[in-house]
C-alpha cells in the first residue's frame, strides 16, 4: 500500500504583532506597532505554503520575490532574505510599516483562503529592522553608463526611481524642495506609524548607493525641467507628489484654528511642533478637534491630535463602509478614543471675537446612487442642520499636485482638471526624456503605488538611455 | 550650509544678511523670497529677497528682530552658517515700463522696496519713492533709495523725520499722476496706501507676508482672500492687487500664533530653552 504523504498542518491564525496598549500609546508619539521578535517571525514564516505558482508576488506593485525571501527567513539566513527584498524594493522598512498589504500581496495569499493570510508586511519589517541593527550590506557597484539622470522629489516615487537608476549604473542627482528628504514619509506620515529615524536610514542607504541628494532645491524655481535637460542630464524623473491641499470653499474657512491636513501634519511631523518650544515651530490645538475626511491622512491627523491631548471627532460625509482609510488605521484610532460622526458635512464655520473658530454648522447626509468613483454619492438631508462646538478643525479632504513644475515646463501635457502630469503606463510624459510617477501623475494615492511607478519609470528611463547613442 | 558673508545693522534690531547661495543668486528676481532654517530644531522663516549678486553667488535679506528666530538670527555673526536657505520662492515682480511709478516702503520692507525701485528705474520708469517708519531712529537706506529714485520722500509716524504719517501721499496724488504703485511694508500701511490710491484708479501692487511653513504651496497657512477668492501667497503671490486684498483677515491670520511666538521669544531671551542651542 502506497504511503500517503502527511499534509502539512498550517496554523490558520496569524501571529499577532505586539503593540503599545491604546491607553499608553495615545500619550506618546512612539511607534504603535513594536515588530515581531525573531521567534514570532519564524513562526509566522512557517505558515507560508511556498507555492510553486505564488499569487502574492502579482499583488505587489514592486514585485518583491515574497516566497523566496520567506524561505531564506525560515532558514534564518536574514542577510540573504533582506537582500532578496532589496533586489526589488529599496524601502523595505517603510513598506513593511505603511503598505496596505491586506489589499495587495496578502489579499492573494492562498493561506488566506482557509484562514488569515501570511503577514508578509510584518515579515518584511522584521528583516528591514534586523538589517538596520546589523548594518547595511551594499550591492556591488555597477559599471557606469556615463548617463546622467535628474530625479525631482525625494519621496517614495523619487527614492525608488533613484535607487533603481543608480544600481543600473547611471549618475543620479535627486532634488528635494524641502530641507529634509523623504517627501510624504517625513512631512505626512506621523512618527508613531513611521519613525523618522527609519526614513532617514533608508535615505542614507540610497545616498550610499551613490545618489547625489540636494535638499532645499526647488525644481521649477532654481532649475526648470528644460534647463536640467540643457545642463547635461539625459533624462528627468518627476516625482513631486500631490502637495497642494484642497479646501471646501465654505464660509469661515480662513478662521484661526482651521488647518489643512498638510499644514497640521507638516507642523507636527516635519517641524516637530509636538516638541514646541524645544523645537521652534508652534501648533495650537484645542480641546475639541474635528477632522473632516475619512482617508488615511484624516486618521493620521486624528491620532496625532489625540496624542496632543485633544478629544477628536471625525466627520465623514459617507458611512463607515465607505471610509477610504485602511481598516487597521480605523481600528487603531477607535481604540485610542476616536469618535466618528458619519453622514454629515460642514456648511460654515463660526468664529469668536479674536477670529478663532468656535463652532461649525453641519448638515446630515444620506447616500444616493453611486457616483463616478463607484461610491454612493452623499446627498444633503433637508432641514437636518445642526451645530457642533469645536476649537480646532483639520480639513483632510485630499490634495492635488503642486503646480510649480507644470507652470514652468513648456510642452508638458497636464490634465486640466486635476493638474496631474499625463503619462503612459511606463511613466513617459509628453516631453522626450522626461518621465513622471507617483501622486503627481495619479493624484493622491499610496506610498507603494508611487514606488511601483517609480520602479516602472526607472526601467523605462534605462531602456530609453541605453537605446540612445 | 549657507555662510553669512556680511551682516549689516540697518537700524536697532533691523539687520541685513548677505549669504552665500549661488543657485539662488543665479535665479533670484525682485519680488521673490527665501525660506531660512537656522538649525535642526529651527522653524522655516520666509524673508523677502532684497538683493543678489549673480557673480559673487550671494543673496541678501533683511529682518526685524521680533520673535525667537529673528532674534537668534540677529545673534549670528559673519562666517556663521545657516542650515538651509531655500529659494527663490514666489513669483517675481512684474517689472515693465509703466511711466510714473510710486514706490512705498515701510519698516523692514524698505530693503526689498529699494530693490524693486531700482528695477523699476532700470526698466525706464520715473520713480517716486516714499519711505516710512515708526520713528526717525528706525529709518534706513535713504541714500540707496535716493540713488534709484527721481524723487524721494520720507515719513515717520510721529513726524520725527520728514512728513508725519501717510498724509503726504494724499497730497502727492492731488498734484501728480502715477501709472502704478508698489507698496511693501506692514499690513496696515499697505492697506492705507491701497485705500489712498484707489479713488485715483492707480494699479497698486502689495507684497503680502502672511504666516508660512513650507512656502511652496503645500500647507495653505498663507491663504489670503483676494477678490473674494482663496489664494496662496507663496505660489500665487506674494504680490497681489492691493485694491482686492482682504487686509483685515490677513491681520487676524498673522496673529494666530502670537501667544506661542511670545512664549518662544521670552524663553529665548531668558535662556530658558532647554535644548542646549542657546549660545547667548
Amino acid at each position: 500500500m502506497a504511503e500517503t504523504k502527511p499534509k502539512p498542518k498550517i496554523k490558520k491564525e496569524v501571529v499577532e504583532m505586539p503593540k503599545q496598549a491604546p491607553k499608553e500609546r495615545v500619550k506618546n508619539f512612539n511607534e504603535v506597532a513594536l515588530g515581531y521578535t525573531e521567534a514570532q517571525a519564524l513562526e509566522e514564516a512557517n505558515r507560508c505554503l511556498q507555492c510553486v505558482k505564488p499569487q502574492c508576488v502579482g499583488g505587489c506593485p514592486v514585485e518583491v520575490p515574497i516566497p523566496e525571501f520567506i524561505k531564506c527567513l525560515r532558514e534564518q539566513k536574514y542577510g540573504e532574505a533582506i537582500a532578496k527584498i532589496k533586489e526589488k524594493n529599496a524601502l523595505p522598512a517603510v513598506c513593511g510599516r505603511v503598505c496596505p498589504q491586506e489589499e495587495q500581496c496578502q489579499e492573494k495569499c492562498l493561506v488566506g483562503k482557509i484562514g488569515e493570510p501570511v503577514s508578509v508586511g510584518r515579515l518584511e519589517r522584521f528583516l528591514a529592522d534586523w538589517e538596520r541593527e546589523h548594518g547595511f550590506q551594499m550591492p556591488e557597484k555597477p559599471k557606469p553608463t556615463g548617463k546622467k539622470v535628474a530625479v525631482v522629489g525625494a519621496g517614495p516615487a523619487g527614492l525608488t526611481a533613484a535607487a533603481d537608476l543608480v544600481k543600473m549604473g547611471h549618475e543620479v542627482t535627486m532634488f528635494e524642495a524641502l530641507h529634509l528628504a523623504g517627501g510624504v514619509l517625513v512631512y505626512g506620515i506621523p512618527e508613531f506609524r513611521l519613525p523618522k529615524k527609519i526614513v532617514q536610514n533608508e535615505v542614507n542607504y540610497i545616498q550610499k548607493l551613490g545618489v547625489d541628494l540636494r535638499v532645499g532645491n526647488l525644481v521649477g524655481r532654481i532649475h526648470t525641467i528644460p534647463e536640467l535637460m540643457e545642463n547635461g542630464y539625459d533624462a528627468v524623473f518627476i516625482g513631486s507628489g500631490a502637495g497642494l491641499p484642497q479646501f471646501m470653499n465654505i464660509p469661515g474657512e480662513n478662521l484661526g484654528g482651521i488647518y489643512s491636513a498638510n499644514e497640521f501634519l507638516i507642523r507636527v511631523n516635519l517641524m516637530k511642533a509636538f516638541k514646541f518650544p524645544d523645537f521652534d515651530t508652534p501648533l495650537r490645538i484645542g480641546k475639541h478637534v474635528v477632522v473632516i475626511g475619512g482617508g488615511n491622512v484624516a486618521m493620521d491627523c486624528a491620532r496625532s491630535s489625540m496624542r496632543l491631548g485633544a478629544d477628536v471627532c471625525l466627520l465623514y460625509r459617507r458611512s463607515r463602509e465607505e471610509l477610504p482609510a485602511r481598516h487597521e488605521e480605523i481600528e487603531n484610532a477607535e481604540e485610542e478614543g476616536l469618535v466618528c460622526k458619519f453622514l454629515a458635512a460642514p456648511l460654515r464655520f463660526n468664529g469668536d471675537e479674536k477670529g478663532w473658530v468656535k463652532s461649525m454648522e453641519c448638515q446630515a447626509m444620506e447616500l444616493g446612487p453611486p457616483d463616478a468613483s463607484g461610491r454612493c454619492r452623499p446627498l444633503p438631508v433637508k432641514g437636518s442642520e445642526f451645530t457642533m462646538e469645536t476649537d480646532t478643525v483639520i480639513i483632510a479632504i485630499g490634495q492635488t499636485p503642486n503646480p510649480i513644475i507644470q507652470r514652468t515646463t513648456e510642452g508638458l501635457v497636464v490634465n486640466p482638471r486635476h493638474g496631474t502630469i499625463i503619462v503612459d503606463e511606463n511613466g513617459k510624459t509628453s516631453l522626450e526624456g522626461v518621465y513622471a510617477g507617483g501622486d503627481v501623475a495619479t493624484g493622491a494615492a499610496t506610498v507603494i503605488s508611487a514606488m511601483g511607478m517609480g520602479k516602472k519609470a526607472a526601467k523605462a528611463i534605462h531602456e530609453y538611455l541605453m537605446s540612445k547613442k | 550650509m549657507y555662510k553669512i558673508v556680511t551682516k549689516k545693522e540697518l537700524a536697532p534690531k533691523e539687520k541685513l544678511f548677505t549669504v552665500e547661495a549661488p543657485d539662488i543668486a543665479a535665479k533670484a528676481q525682485p519680488g521673490q523670497f527665501v525660506i531660512v532654517v537656522i538649525g535642526e530644531q529651527g522653524e522655516r522663516v520666509p524673508l523677502t529677497i532684497c538683493g543678489y549678486d549673480r557673480a559673487k553667488g550671494t543673496v541678501s535679506f533683511a529682518f526685524h528682530e521680533v520673535g525667537k528666530t529673528t532674534k537668534e538670527l540677529g545673534n549670528l555673526c559673519e562666517g556663521d552658517c545657516l542650515e538651509n536657505v531655500t529659494g527663490p520662492l514666489g513669483n517675481p515682480s512684474e517689472i515693465k515700463s509703466y511711466g510714473k511709478v510710486l514706490c512705498v516702503g515701510g519698516s523692514i520692507m524698505i530693503a526689498p522696496l529699494v530693490l524693486q525701485a531700482k528695477a523699476m528705474k532700470e526698466a525706464g520708469n520715473s520713480v517716486t519713492t516714499v519711505l516710512g517708519a515708526r520713528i526717525k531712529d528706525v529709518l534706513f537706506m535713504e541714500d540707496e533709495a535716493k540713488a534709484v529714485s527721481d524723487k524721494l520722500y520720507v515719513a515717520t509716524d510721529d513726524g520725527s523725520e520728514g512728513y508725519k504719517g501717510l498724509d503726504l501721499l494724499r497730497e502727492l496724488l492731488k498734484t501728480e499722476k502715477f501709472d502704478r504703485c508698489v507698496a511693501l511694508g506692514p499690513v496696515v500701511m499697505m492697506k492705507k496706501v491701497s485705500e489712498i490710491t484707489k479713488p485715483y484708479g492707480i494699479p497698486t501692487i502689495v507684497t503680502l507676508t502672511p504666516l508660512m511653513v513650507d512656502g511652496m504651496g503645500m500647507c495653505g497657512v498663507c491663504r489670503v482672500t483676494v477678490d473674494g477668492k482663496m489664494q496662496f501667497a507663496c505660489v500665487d503671490g506674494p504680490e497681489f492687487d492691493g485694491h482686492l486684498v482682504d487686509f483685515d483677515e490677513l491681520v487676524t491670520r498673522q496673529r494666530m500664533f502670537l501667544p506661542e511666538e511670545r512664549l518662544s521669544s521670552v524663553l529665548y531671551e531668558i535662556g530658558g530653552c532647554k535644548c542646549g542651542r542657546n549660545k547667548a
